[in-house]
């Protein structure tokens, strides 16, 4: 039975309206809803589906961020992980933080913990990186298969049905691997609320990416945020030829 | 004479305490672990109840699927100890979780409230080991409800005045009489009800029984036909020389009305919770149709007669929360909570009916058709002025916990 590793980010909850700050530095996240980004959710839901087809031992949440990324990892062992381990980094650190950064202290945690399989969400709603599942593959040297909408076990390994454009592709790994989550593989279930109680009673390991041998200073300077264009007023226009001629004033046709 | 700096250090001390049992102001200030099952009530809610809740009143359901869920999360019995198969949480998650599936189903709110507070409640505080076992943990996961069992066609709110009776033969107690407005009624697996054992005790000859269903002598009577809160049964409960074994009275003889007004307390808790889900719903539904709804070529939420509505129904919402609240919260440190009880469901009922009323208000003739929910939360936000002690009684309590707080000797 394998043991699995999950990836959870807190994000900014999916429902609120992103507003970036007066100092262009980034988006407010000060006393602003949190909550697990959803992808990560299907990725535990998956975890949590395997142990119950006891194809899973042991499922481990993975969190890194600020001292308040515990809320995320709490609610993924209300959902049915086993523990959790969060890896603190905060701050200026936190706010550069790359996927690359992530994946090699998943790595690193992934060979610390002995697991067999790594699940994380496809991507973050926040950054929409969509990097973490393939270089954590690539830092392992492990398979991976990316926007999982079916994971079968088979044999050794796993037979992932993945969603393409204009279809689905089905292929094969050797376990161990690392999988990301789409939308449709599963529909995350609700933590009930004995489970809710339940999680006191579930570890919570802390850890420094020092402690892991994982360098996180920043690679990137984040030189300015800024909201999208706003949307210019359209205008009604009598017929066509007004509309050919307008066209040709803005140069959209000679 | 004590001095200015005296009276300072008081004050002082008395910060530090009150912080060390820092009361709850908002939301984001909950516990985490109340702040996650919010999460979860809401989400099921808008997922499960939501979508169903107008069929349900529409066809005066039983939303029997809906409770069984309710169940598996462990909203059924929310405060019994886990090891009588309940969830074991306190009060004040009750009280949070009762507002969210009602602001999705008022029906299944009071269905779940019953269940939690009038039933269960008083058997795991009066109820012998063995009544647990056979009437509390096949109680709590959904599958099979309770109800309780106190006004009559003659008298409610004066519970002292039972008109049923209680009369002990042998190894049996033979009950006769019937009891009305039973809320949970037709579908209960079993009532605690309240009769009389000695009439010239008055409040003090009554007491408490556990009766389960399909028993001799046991019958229900007509389903009512409801304002609101169509999905769950209000029906009579009919006893006609209905024999239950001795074992069956809860509490000891004598000891009725005490658990009464106990459960009542306590209850109170859960329709306040109620009472606020509808006022929140009708709030939000208020706010979503005056972004949308144009008048004089802007949303009417621009309009400032719309936004002193939505300004008086937020404040009222958010007035009665914190009374709630803390009524939760003082039954959680076991202190006294009788008025702050009484408070909180006076104040979440009457702000369930005017938030209703003026949500219908601003959706305007959208409010008073059955396609929008308007009219079902102005339906439902009725009753709860009504059960479990009506806004005048609750002013009884009320006024008679202030006169003896401050009237002099």
């Amino acid at each position: 039975m394998a043991r699995v590793l999950v990836g959870v980010k807190r994000v900014v909850d999916y429902a609120v309206k992103i507003r970036v700050k007066p100092d262009k530095t980034g988006v407010a996240t000060e006393g602003i809803k949190h909550s697990m980004n959803p992808f990560d959710e299907i990725a535990v839901e998956e975890a949590v589906q395997m142990k119950e087809k006891k194809l899973a031992s042991e499922i481990i949440a993975v969190s890194v961020g600020p001292t308040q990324s515990q809320e995320v990892i709490r609610t993924a062992l209300a959902m049915g992980a086993d523990r959790g381990i969060h890896v603190d980094v905060s701050g200026p650190e936190y706010d550069l933080l790359q996927p690359l950064h992530v994946s090699k202290i998943l790595a690193k945690l992934a060979q610390e913990e002995k697991v067999d399989l790594i699940i994380v969400g496809k991507q973050a709603i926040d950054d929409d990186s969509n990097q973490t599942a393939q270089m954590t593959a690539a830092l392992l040297d492990w398979p991976q298969g990316t926007f999982c909408s079916k994971i079968e076990k088979t044999g050794e390994g796993f037979t992932i049905t993945r969603e393409i454009d204009g279809g689905l592709e089905t292929i094969k790994t050797k376990s161990p691997a690392v999988l990301s989550a789409d939308l449709r593989l599963n529909t995350p279930r609700y933590a009930t609320l004995p489970n809710i109680m339940a999680t006191k009673k579930k570890p919570i390991k802390k850890v420094s990416p020092k402690d892991l041998g994982i360098d996180t200073a920043a690679r990137i300077e984040i030189v300015s945020v800024n909201d999208p264009p706003v949307r210019q007023a359209g205008a009604i226009l009598p017929d066509v030829d007004a509309l050919i001629s307008k066209l040709k004033e803005g140069g959209h046709v000679k | 004479m004590k001095s200015l700096r005296h009276i300072c250090n008081i004050g002082q001390s008395l910060i530090r305490s009150s912080q060390q049992q820092r009361g709850i102001a908002s939301l984001s200030s909950l516990p985490e672990t109340h702040q996650m099952l919010q999460k979860t009530c809401r989400d099921f809610a808008n997922n499960e109840l939501v979508p169903n809740a107008g069929r349900f009143d529409r066809e005066h359901l039983y939303p029997a699927e809906q409770i069984r869920k309710m169940g598996e999360l462990g909203l059924m019995a929310v405060a019994v100890p886990d090891n009588l198969g309940g969830t074991g949480l306190d009060n004040l998650a009750y009280a949070i979780a009762m507002e969210e599936i009602s602001r999705g189903c008022a029906s299944c709110g009071v269905i779940m409230s019953v269940n939690n507070s009038l039933y269960l409640s008083p058997l795991m505080e009066f109820g012998s080991e063995k009544q647990k076992e056979d009437f509390v943990s096949p109680f709590t996961d959904g599958s099979r409800v309770g109800c309780f069992a106190l006004s009559e066609p003659g008298n409610g709110s004066d519970a002292g005045a039972a008109s049923t009776t209680a009369v002990l033969k042998g190894d049996k107690w033979i009950l006769n009489g019937t009891k009305a407005w039973i809320t949970n009624g037709y579908e209960a697996e079993a009532a605690v009800v309240l009769a009389t054992t000695d009439k010239g005790q008055k409040h003090k000859g009554i007491s408490a029984f556990i009766v389960p269903k399909n028993i001799a002598g046991f019958s229900l009577g007509k389903k009512e036909d409801k304002l609101g809160i169509r999905g769950s049964s209000t029906c009579q409960l009919i006893f006609e020389d209905c024999e239950i074994p001795k074992e069956n009275l809860l509490g000891q003889i004598g000891y009725g009305f005490k658990i009464a007004m106990k459960t009542l307390d306590g209850g109170r808790i859960g329709i306040a919770s109620q009472a606020l889900g509808i006022a929140q719903a009708s709030l939000e539904l208020a706010v979503d149709y005056a972004n949308k709804r144009l008048a004089f070529g802007k949303p009417i939420s621009k309009l400032q007669a719309i936004q002193s509505k939505i300004a008086d129904m937020s404040l009222q919402v958010e007035s009665s929360r914190l009374l709630t609240w803390r009524a939760a919260w003082l039954k959680d440190h076991k202190q006294g909570y009788t008025k702050e009880a009484a408070m909180a469901k006076l104040a979440a009922s009457e702000t369930a009916t005017y938030c209703a009323h003026q949500s219908l208000q601003i959706l305007g003739g959208m409010g008073y058709v059955t396609d929008m929910p308007a009219e079902r939360y102005y339906r439902d936000a009725r009753i709860t002025e009504i059960y479990e002690g009506t806004s005048e009684i609750q002013r009884l309590v009320i006024a008679g916990a202030v006169l003896k707080e401050l009237s002099n000797s």
